[in-house]
């Protein structure tokens, strides 16, 4: 299916990343935004409700972010696309009904612009810290999917991935940008609604008596109806058998298939882009933000001969597991920049299973990282000989002449 | 062998039943009024839908062939917004406990009942978190006891039909779950009303309020509800604040008329 002309505003436009995630939703057909106002993503909602009735999408701002994300639940079963956009806080308020989303598996977005944290944090700069609260921060085992836009342009199109994604697998769509991203501004070039891909509703077609809300299609996803359809439709966030009802026996229930659809569609789902890896010593490996930033040190080693592969994680969740590993074989390490004390790093460990060298270079969040310290931290794989003994975390010079060096070189 | 139906198997989802509740529950009649009052509303059954929150009431939605949906807890209303704004001709029914929609979804109530959003609500109220035990509740009148308030409650306690009519809502009325014909046609009122109607069901938990009260068994409240309520429509709401097993005022109290959030935002976009 093909996006709406009315949707998309086909052109080069000059817009920041904020804006550019809410003309993704707007030409992947989202026709329904929750909100409450929250530092640094307010853009993305301002832009949203100024098109919102010229293509007969609705935005409400809700008294808080426990209602505008169970809004969004209730909008999404009456099958419009549906998102909200927030911040650091605002997801912390909302995990609680992200969990029930997946219980539910309702198709949903949320745009993330990610601020320093941790609590009230630095409201107006950027941080990468929700990266394992957006995978694991409501109770229980879930999947989600997560997006990490490096740039505005991509803030766009990731957008309209996450709508895709949403529809496809019946999951929660994280767009986990950061205010950095979300308040740059950059030329987005934005397609003809017919080169826009859209993954439209996955609306059960059978008949009417023979509906079994939870019983999925091979690729494990169940068909959904909207309400108001007249298929009497019960729905409880309570473990559940197929039919939707209550169980307390977790083999008869979609517990299992909750992670399987998206663990076994992972080759389907993850993107990575990846550049140099073919003889590569050592590989950066980064997301959002940080991939640009990396982008400067990886250019700056190539000119020292140094042969540096770049992977740059698209979805973060789920994780590549494969190609780590499988990169972890051949190379002598990998240096690992996030802006926080180290979350993606961990999965990066747990894939290398020893094979390789790791460095994080942690960022406190505020600003981005210097590509000095990524560059060093690259130089310092190539010209250690022994393996160290789990993660090396990198210290800046400065944080040297305060603490010392400790294990660092 | 007479091999007769229950005369609401059109309603509910019967190979759900025996439900989860006690015996002396009050929330089967709650219920059967709501269930009555559809069938009266002579309404299309595929446009309805109920919506309800967690606790011992929020598993109503479960039990009623319609649409129905069980959220988290307190979620109920903007669950239910969300749903009646992305399809307007839906009409939505929230059934949820006192715990539910005051205490943690009072937010929630408060704004909905501005915004005017067309829903019936009805909050069953049993003065107690039943669900969970017996725990003091925003709605447990003072001295009472509860489980974590084991020396008797000391907070004052939340009046719903105040609450519901200073934040704007265009129906309000309390019956206790002994008004059975009452009630019904107070939530048939409500259903035929655009915008944000609340009906309030004062019901008895002989299993934790009662107990713990040393109060008796179910029929010893409604007996209690029967010797201890008084009619008074139009009562204005701030008199209607409930004393620990004093009289219970009941009636209709708020009927009055406002544009409902899809009338306004439509002669918005006309504009």
């Amino acid at each position: 299916m093909r996006a709406n002309p009315r949707d998309v505003r086909t052109g080069i436009l000059y817009i920041d990343g904020d804006v550019a995630a809410a003309e993704g939703a707007l030409a992947a057909g989202c026709k329904f935004v929750g909100g409450y106002p929250i530092t640094p993503s307010t853009e993305a909602a301002e832009a949203f409700v100024r098109r919102a009735p010229q293509v007969g999408a609705m935005f409400i701002q809700m008294e808080d972010e426990l209602g505008s994300i169970s809004a969004v639940m209730g909008a999404s079963l009456s099958g419009k696309k549906s998102m909200t956009i927030t911040s650091g806080p605002g997801f912390s308020l909302m995990m609680e009904t992200i969990g029930f989303g997946a219980m539910l598996e309702i198709p949903f977005v949320i745009i993330n612009i990610q601020r320093g944290g941790p609590s009230t944090g630095v409201p107006t700069k950027t941080g990468q810290a929700d990266m394992m609260q957006a995978r694991w921060g409501s109770q229980g085992d879930y999947e989600v999917i997560t997006l990490s836009p490096d740039s505005p342009q991509e803030s766009f199109d990731f957008t309209i991935k996450a709508f895709n994604l949403a529809e496809k697998y019946r999951v929660p769509v994280m767009l986990m940008s950061d205010e950095c991203v979300g308040h740059m501004t950059e030329k987005v070039v934005v397609p003809e609604a017919d080169k826009i891909e859209i993954e439209p509703r996955r609306l059960y077609k059978g008949p009417k008596d023979k509906y079994v809300p939870f019983k999925p299609d091979k690729d494990l996803v169940p068909p959904m109806v909207k309400a108001g359809d007249g298929y009497k439709l019960y729905l409880s966030a309570l473990t559940h058998n197929e039919r939707g009802y209550p169980t307390q026996n977790i083999k008869n229930s979609s517990s299992r298939r909750l992670i399987d659809k998206i663990r076994l569609n992972a080759d389907d789902i993850i993107e990575i882009k990846e550049e140099g890896l073919e003889d590569a010593e050592v590989v950066v490996v980064s997301y959002g933000i940080t991939s640009r930033v990396a982008f400067r040190a990886i250019e700056q080693a190539r000119k020292l001969g140094i042969k540096v592969g770049n992977l740059r994680l698209v979805t973060v969740w789920p994780f590549p597991d494969k190609k780590i590993t499988e990169l972890s074989k051949k190379v002598k390490g990998f240096v690992v920049p996030e802006i926080n004390y180290g979350q993606v790093v961990f999965e990066v460990e747990r894939c290398v299973h020893g094979n390789a060298n790791i460095i994080l270079v942690p960022h406190g969040g505020a600003s981005v990282h210097n590509p000095n310290d990524i560059l060093t931290a690259i130089k310092t794989i190539v010209k250690d000989k022994k393996r160290y003994d789990g993660i090396l975390e990198f210290k800046t010079e400065l944080e040297l002449r305060i603490f010392g060096s400790g294990d660092n070189k | 062998m007479k091999n007769e139906t229950h005369p609401m198997e059109n309603y509910l989802r019967m190979d759900r039943i025996p439900h989860i509740w006690c015996p002396g529950c009050g929330i089967g009649l709650a219920v059967t009024a709501l269930v009555s009052a559809i069938e009266k509303a002579n309404l299309d059954l595929n446009k309805l839908c109920v919506v309800s929150g967690i606790g011992c009431t929020g598993r109503v939605a479960g039990y009623i062939k319609l649409d129905s949906f069980h959220t988290t807890h307190g979620r109920a209303i903007p669950f239910a917004t969300g749903i009646k704004l992305a399809n307007p001709e839906l009409k939505l029914i929230v059934v949820s406990g006192d715990g539910d929609l005051i205490s943690i979804g009072g937010n929630h109530f408060i704004h909905a009942a501005r915004r005017n959003i067309d829903m019936v609500v009805i909050c069953v109220n049993n003065f107690i978190y039943a669900m969970t035990g017996g725990q003091v509740a925003p709605t447990t009148p003072s001295p009472a006891y509860t489980t974590t308030s084991p020396y008797g409650n000391f907070e004052p306690s939340s009046n719903v039909p105040q609450i519901a009519e200073s934040a704007g809502a265009v129906y309000v009325a309390r019956w206790t779950a002994l008004h059975i014909r009452r009630l019904t046609n107070s939530i048939l009122e409500a259903l035929n009303k655009p915008g944000f109607s609340v009906v309030e069901v004062i019901s008895p938990c002989a299993q934790y309020y009662s107990r713990i009260n040393r109060l008796g068994d179910g029929m010893d409240m409604m007996k209690f509800y029967h010797d201890n309520s008084e009619i008074k429509h139009f009562e204005p709401t701030d008199n209607l604040s409930i004393g620990y097993q004093k009289e219970i005022t009941v009636g209709k109290f708020v009927d009055r008329e406002r544009p409902t959030y899809t009338e306004s935002f439509q002669k918005w976009l006309k504009k």
